[in-house]
């Protein structure tokens, strides 16, 4: 019998279902639609900001699922040799291209491709570097909240008002280049904006919104094309690079140990064929799962798109600003309403409306001022589908048996609340996290997400040799036999 | 609560990693499987799900045989015979 065998093919249901567990999903459900209820009766046209909590459930319950961590993917890899949740990334990055294309061919799209340029990489680095310590990335650490891990609560706190302070204050100021000051300046922004008094709008005016960038539809001149989209965008730009990386991940992490359970001494072209696929399917949960999100994310896309023609609106803000509810929206009359899968723009949000109750003026520079402003959380639509991805991890997490309140230890709270500072400053200057700088760049023909996953990967592994020297200093000050 | 490593009898050891989230989990267990003697069986108590996936894939490829596992309110314990 394997170990897989054993472990009754392990990701979910690790420990078979609980009948207790079913009741707490099924209370979890319930309270999700007495809310949505509630919120309907207040007002109906908060169905637009329901989609978001709903998909929000849907992802948590896939993400569980899959157990989707790009932490996972990078550490494990580097830390104990472990190819298999970056290969279920990499192939639910080839099959959500597929979705991502029908939906952009169906022009349901809502993406936007990221400028190209220096800041991704170095975003990327401190973001890989970050996520090590925190023992999860962006959306990992939501559905491990979602599991009752406080440490991943404390690692969202830390993203939320580490980007807040990050976009909102002057501390870094001093290392603005000259050029980007006047860049910025000559951008002609609204009086009510301190264009030049913080480092992040400076980055964002004088360098930033300088930059091109452009999808690989785009870049060979057959955007909203067939070709363009399903041959450039997810051919060229996501499953060829894809497939290279698992042919590479199989080359120096699975193939030894593949030959040596089956037991080849001469392995022919055929042997390695299925050793690939033995490791294709040893991830098929991980796979699975963004497959699902992919599937979904095009769904919502969809959905947003059809409720925004419906009820005549661009963006949120101005659906909010209808209703009566005028604080926290930016000067454009907007607010954070991307109509799919993001996570870490909310997030900084949350810790900017907290800051700003406190009677911090964070309404002045670019990010919070002019693009997402800071609504009230309960009426924040990506923030409230981050809650229902926490709930929808929460869920299944009680059916599996895997649900347990987890408190961090010291060593543990402190790396979630460094490390949890590393990736907000790390999203902020990449321009997203491994889901929108990433996840959401390659599979839909941006090629800077490869970037930012080449600059994760370099953090990532700095970050594990920091983490092992870590390790070995505290075993090394220890006279106990039994240290590690 | 701290990570505990000990020999729990004849060729038998005990890490307990409960409170710990990724990575500690798979790395206590791959440097705890480093250290004992080849056959020897090492059980493992943990509470962070994600780990055991990481877990089983090490073992796999490192020729370690995990032979039983069991569940309470979220805390697993796995024993694993090192190869």
């Amino acid at each position: 019998m394997s170990n897989r065998d054993v472990c009754d093919v392990g990701v979910a249901g690790m420990a078979g279902t609980s009948t207790k567990g079913k009741v707490y999903a099924g209370v979890i459900v319930a309270l999700v639609a007495l809310a949505s209820v509630i919120a309907l009766s207040i007002d109906s046209r908060f169905l637009y900001m329901l989609v978001y909590v709903w998909f929000g459930v849907i992802y948590g319950l896939f993400l569980q699922y899959g157990r989707f961590c790009m932490a996972s993917a990078v550490r494990d890899l580097f830390a104990v040799g472990v190819p298999r949740m970056a290969v279920g990334v990499m192939i639910a990055v080839a099959l959500y291209s597929l979705t991502a294309a029908a939906v952009t061919m169906a022009g349901f799209s809502t993406f936007h491709a990221h400028p190209l340029g220096w800041h991704i990489i170095i975003g990327g680095a401190i973001f890989g570097f970050g996520i090590i310590f925190t023992g999860g990335c962006a959306s990992s650490s939501l559905y491990k909240s979602g599991e009752g891990n406080v440490g991943s609560m404390l690692v969202l706190v830390s993203i939320s008002f580490s980007q807040a302070i990050f976009v909102a204050s002057d501390w870094f100021s001093g290392l603005v280049p000259e050029s980007w000051t006047q860049s910025a300046l000559e951008k002609g922004m609204p009086e009510e904006l301190t264009i030049t008094s913080t480092w992040f709008d400076q980055f964002m005016a004088g360098y930033i919104w300088d930059l091109q960038g452009g999808t690989v539809a785009e870049m060979m001149g057959r955007e909203g094309t067939f070709f363009g989209i399903f041959v450039g965008n997810a051919l060229l730009g996501a499953i060829l690079p894809t497939f290279a990386i698992l042919v590479f991940l199989y080359i120096v992490a699975y193939r030894k140990g593949y030959m040596r359970r089956a037991k080849i001494q001469n392995p022919a072209f055929g042997d390695h064929m299925r050793g690939m696929w033995s490791m294709f399917t040893s991830s098929k949960n991980t796979a699975l799962a963004g497959l699902g999100i992919g599937i979904f994310a095009g769904l919502q896309m969809w959905t947003t798109g059809a409720l925004r023609d419906y009820y005549g609106i661009f963006n949120f803000g101005e659906m909010l600003e209808d209703m009566g509810y005028y604080t926290g929206i930016s000067i454009q009359g907007t607010v954070f309403d991307p109509g799919y899968w993001y996570i870490t723009t909310q997030e900084a949000q949350w810790g900017g409306w907290v800051l700003n109750k406190l009677g911090v003026d964070n309404m002045s520079n670019i990010f919070f001022g002019l693009e997402n402003g800071l609504p009230n959380p309960l009426l924040n639509a990506p923030g409230m589908m981050s809650i229902g991805i926490i709930l929808g991890a929460a869920m299944l997490a009680n059916i599996n048996r895997e649900f347990k309140w987890k408190l961090p230890s010291m060593e543990t709270a402190i790396f979630a609340i460094v490390g949890g500072t590393l990736m907000g400053i790390g999203a902020r200057v990449g321009m997203g996290c491994n889901v929108g700088a990433f996840f959401a760049a390659v599979t839909n023909g941006d090629l800077t997400g490869w970037i930012f996953l080449f600059g994760m990967a370099l953090g990532g592994y700095l970050g594990v040799k920091a983490f092992t020297w870590w390790m070995e200093w505290r075993a090394s000050r220890s006279n106990d036999e039994f240290a590690l | 609560m701290a990570m505990k490593f000990e020999k729990s009898g004849d060729g038998a050891y005990m890490l307990n990693v409960t409170g710990y989230t990724c990575p500690h989990p798979q790395m206590y267990t791959k440097k705890a499987l480093q250290k004992i003697e080849s056959g020897s069986v090492l059980t493992l108590v943990f509470d962070n799900p994600s780990s055991g996936e990481s877990i089983i894939s090490m073992c796999e490829s490192e020729g370690n045989e995990l032979f039983e596992r069991s569940d309470s309110g979220g805390t697993f314990t796995w024993k694993i015979r090192k190869g």
